[in-house]
């Protein structure tokens, strides 16, 4: 099967620093990848680029065999790309059930209806329900957005990109600023989605127990370029990655 | 939440159709029933106004241009083609309000925030020396008089009705719209604008959307009130005009589903009693605004619902 995601030779630059460089890769139909790299790495530009938020200097992404590169972000995610934000991203007045509920009524167009109340549209409402259930969100569903706990509301935003039914989802940073537990939660969730939901997935990450654990294939970013690509495996041995990434105390 | 959410829209409607609905019914003087109907009016605009600012978060200082545009167009008909032409000035002042607001709003959407605002002022003050300066077309700083509703529509009370009819049938819209899977996209775009993109939506397209509604919505106020003054005067395409719905929506709660009307009856009430006793209504109208925007920021209704769910959960203390 042909890849979902191929991004050819991506190049971009703020002024005169490279932020993303030569960057290749293809992200397989079902994966479960990691992205992985210090502070400044580039990874969340990468982001940005792959869903239309800035434009690469140069390179293409294709996306289902259709070429994305210059499309607008809402372009992009009506032909299936979902993403969730590292810094959460929700709509803090309105319910739960309506962050999600407003994610459906995207995906089944009919965010444009002017008369008829949100709660009549049965198979957005039920929808809503379902990925907060498996959220474990449910309870919930009625309260306002800001109320719930920050770990509570990343996964609402996940929620939020769930309600696409995306066929590429991309997560940034999923357990940043998690306490241990929260995370590990968090990791078996996405794990539970992504069999649930059949999910191409592609997370950035720095909780390194997240992203051995769980990713079939990890991508180490540095200085913008991709430094090495495999399995949790073959990353962990790779003396380059060690040297520029994860230190000698991961030996 | 969805079912209070009801509730509270439900004593609004009881109150709004049986204070308005009766009041021609006991005894009230054509001056009274002038002043309800000014109400009416300007809630409705301040509820359109609201629309934009409150719900979707453009602040618009130029809504004043479709509220003169929707009067000039019933008060020109009348003018050069008779009585008669009443109600299709109406027609025309809802049709040209969609035209311009399609053509005004492309332009100006591309802009956020204080930039938007300050289009807005630009495009309704172009419109204001228009018609003050074009003295045969638009009758200029004399304005236009002698502009009186046709048939049985003459007649004040029916006249009343009518616009008590018009405006129940807009604030009804209104309120499905808010309900509605626009108005909740509407609401997500003020409150997260990237996150609408990322959601697969645009929020220009959005924005334009609910400029146009708006901008119809107060041509029809406009319109109405032609009927109801039996003149019209270039003040109501004035930046006054455009700032007296936003005080009227601020000092009711911007964030309270019928809070502009509420804003709009009360200061209409204020103007009228205090203007009877001082010329200085307008110094009063401040204060009351410094007061409430210090203090009591989430305006009348808002303040009035926070209070009394404090009243609430202190009873239950008690009880507990």
């Amino acid at each position: 099967m042909d890849p979902v995601l191929i991004l050819d030779g991506l190049e971009k630059a703020f002024g005169g620093l490279q932020v993303t460089s030569a960057m290749s890769f293809s992200v397989e139909q079902g994966q479960l990848s990691a992205i992985i790299g210090p502070n400044g790495a580039g990874k969340t530009t990468l982001f940005n680029q792959i869903t239309g938020y800035l434009k690469p200097d140069r390179g293409r992404i294709t996306f289902y065999g259709e070429e994305i590169t210059g499309l607008t972000t809402e372009q992009i995610v009506a032909r299936g790309m979902g993403r969730a934000f590292q810094i959460t991203s929700i709509f803090p007045e309105e319910t739960v059930l309506d962050n999600v509920r407003v994610a459906c009524l995207s995906r089944l167009n009919q965010t444009r209806r002017p008369l008829k109340a949100v709660s009549n549209f049965k198979e957005a409402t039920d929808k809503a329900y379902a990925i907060l259930e498996s959220l474990g969100l449910k309870n919930h569903s009625d309260r306002l957005a800001f109320e719930l706990a920050h770990g509570d509301q990343k996964l609402l935003d996940i929620g939020m990109a769930l309600g696409l039914e995306p066929k590429l989802l991309l997560l940034d940073e999923p357990t940043s600023g998690m306490s241990p537990e929260e995370r590990q939660l968090t990791r078996d969730l996405i794990k539970k989605l992504w069999k649930e939901f059949n999910l191409t997935m592609m997370f950035i990450e720095h909780d390194m127990d997240t992203v051995f654990g769980i990713a079939q294939v990890v991508r180490v970013l540095h200085q913008g370029r991709l430094l090495a690509e495999g399995t949790p495996d073959e990353i962990h041995n790779n003396p380059e990655v060690i040297s520029a990434y994860l230190g000698e105390d991961l030996q | 939440m969805a079912d209070t959410g009801r509730y509270k829209d439900l004593t609004f409607w009881v109150l709004l159709l049986l204070i308005f609905g009766l009041l021609p019914l006991v005894k009230t003087s054509s001056y009274q029933l002038m002043l309800a109907n000014h109400i009416l009016i300007w809630g409705m605009f301040a509820l359109a106004f609201n629309m934009l600012f409150g719900v979707t978060g453009m602040l618009s200082f130029g809504q004043a241009l479709y509220y003169g545009l929707g009067a000039y167009s019933v008060g020109m008909m009348v003018k050069y083609l008779g009585q008669s032409w009443f109600l299709p000035g109406i027609g025309l002042g809802l049709l040209l309000a969609a035209l311009l607001s399609v053509l005004v709003g492309l332009l100006i959407i591309r802009v956020s925030g204080v930039f938007f605002t300050v289009l807005t002022l630009a495009f309704g003050q172009l419109a204001w020396q228009i018609t003050f300066r074009w003295y045969h077309f638009t009758g200029g700083d004399d304005g236009i008089q002698g502009i009186i509703p046709p048939g049985i529509l003459s007649d004040r009370t029916v006249y009343y009705y009518f616009t008590f009819a018009v405006v129940v049938m807009s604030i009804w819209f209104m309120r499905r719209l808010a309900r509605s899977p626009l108005g909740l996209t509407l609401r997500c775009i003020r409150q997260n604008p990237e996150r609408v993109h990322f959601l697969g939506r645009s929020v220009r397209l959005n924005q334009l959307g609910i400029y146009m509604i708006s901008s119809i919505l107060s041509a029809l106020a406009g319109s109405l009130m032609a009927g109801v003054d039996y003149s019209i005067h270039t003040n109501m395409l004035y930046w006054t005009t455009s700032g007296e719905v936003i005080l009227m929506s601020v000092l009711g709660g911007i964030g309270q589903s019928f809070g502009p009307f509420i804003g709009a009856a009360v200061i209409i009430i204020i103007e009228d009693v205090v203007g009877a006793r001082t010329e200085y209504w307008s110094l009063i109208i401040g204060i009351i605004m410094m007061v409430m925007v210090i203090l009591f920021p989430r305006g009348l209704v808002g303040e009035f619902r926070a209070l009394r769910s404090r009243l609430r959960s202190l009873t239950v203390q008690k009880r507990g």
